[in-house]
């Protein structure tokens, strides 16, 4: 009973901490700060994973979102240098009214999916799914899974590259239409 | 017989925590914080994923979480390097500037 009533406790303040770091998150005006929250929402996330019984996601959710995904967000703040000008910009873009509209539109959405939910009767008990059933299945029966996300993977990657790619400083091979601002910020 | 609400709330967490991404990716302007809050919105579909894994207890939760982790990994890859293009190309990260797709 005290085990079970500590394992709830640890679930509902995690839950918690998930909820208030990810609305942080999304009312920051400083990507770092709003990077920040987005760790903390994500190792949270992972002691829920552990929670429900799932280790080697929790390992994978701190491994790949707090780790592998953030560096990528922190890298491109850090290439594109936005300063205090930007705070200021974001504080300008985000009136209070700008957020009633898509607030009610979410909070109905949540609605919906909260009594679609229902009462599921054969949905009952957390069960434990070690590595080892997940390693047996992931390279048994679900290989095709292992080589489309290594497809995946690779795609992403040359796309990122292509895109990312920095040219020649006055490209070109541009269209016509906006070739006033364009070699401002092959700088920065 | 805790577990089992502890499976129903799990679910409720995704929810919120799926909307709480959508508020942010229809509010924000700044393309980066929009990557951020897609970022949400698939953890939490992979949160759901874990959760009906973990009620069923069958790996196939962990397998689609895993797919869910590349796509998001790929997806903030390519959304990131968008992102420099975008810098590069208007000297700002505002999506309301990508409005000239006029043919």
């Amino acid at each position: 009973m005290t085990a079970a009533f500590i394992y709830s406790l640890m679930f509902y303040f995690t839950a918690a901490i998930a909820v208030l770091a990810t609305l942080l998150m999304i009312t920051r005006h400083n990507a770092v700060h709003a990077l920040l929250y987005l760790i903390i929402s994500s190792l949270s996330m992972a002691i829920i994973f552990y929670l429900l019984g799932a280790p080697f996601a929790a390992v994978l959710e701190v491994i790949i979102y707090a780790g592998a995904v953030m560096i990528l967000f922190v890298f491109v703040v850090m290439m594109l240098n936005l300063g205090h000008k930007s705070v200021e910009q974001e504080a300008a873009w985000l009136p209070a009214k700008g957020w009633i509209v898509p607030s009610v539109l979410a909070a109905l959405l949540l609605i919906v999916l909260i009594a679609g939910l229902g009462e599921p009767e054969n949905l009952r008990g957390v069960h434990l799914v070690g590595v080892k059933e997940v390693g047996i299945s992931l390279f048994g029966p679900y290989l095709l899974v292992v080589e489309l996300a290594s497809f995946l993977l690779m795609a992403g990657l040359v796309g990122a590259y292509h895109l990312a790619r920095q040219t020649t400083p006055t490209p070109k091979f541009d269209d016509s239409g906006t070739s006033t601002s364009k070699t401002q910020g092959d700088e920065a | 017989m805790i577990d089992a609400v502890i499976i129903d709330h799990a679910f409720i967490l995704a929810g919120i925590l799926f909307c709480l991404g959508l508020a942010g990716v229809l509010v924000r302007r700044n393309l980066v914080f929009v990557l951020i809050s897609l970022e949400v919105m698939l953890n939490a579909a992979g949160l759901a994923f874990i959760a009906a894994g973990s009620a069923w207890g069958q790996p196939e939760g962990q397998i689609m979480f895993l797919a869910v982790v590349t796509l998001g990994a790929a997806e903030v890859a390519v959304g990131l390097g968008l992102t420099l293009l975008l810098f590069r190309r208007f000297n700002s990260v505002d999506i309301d500037q990508l409005n000239q797709l006029k043919g």
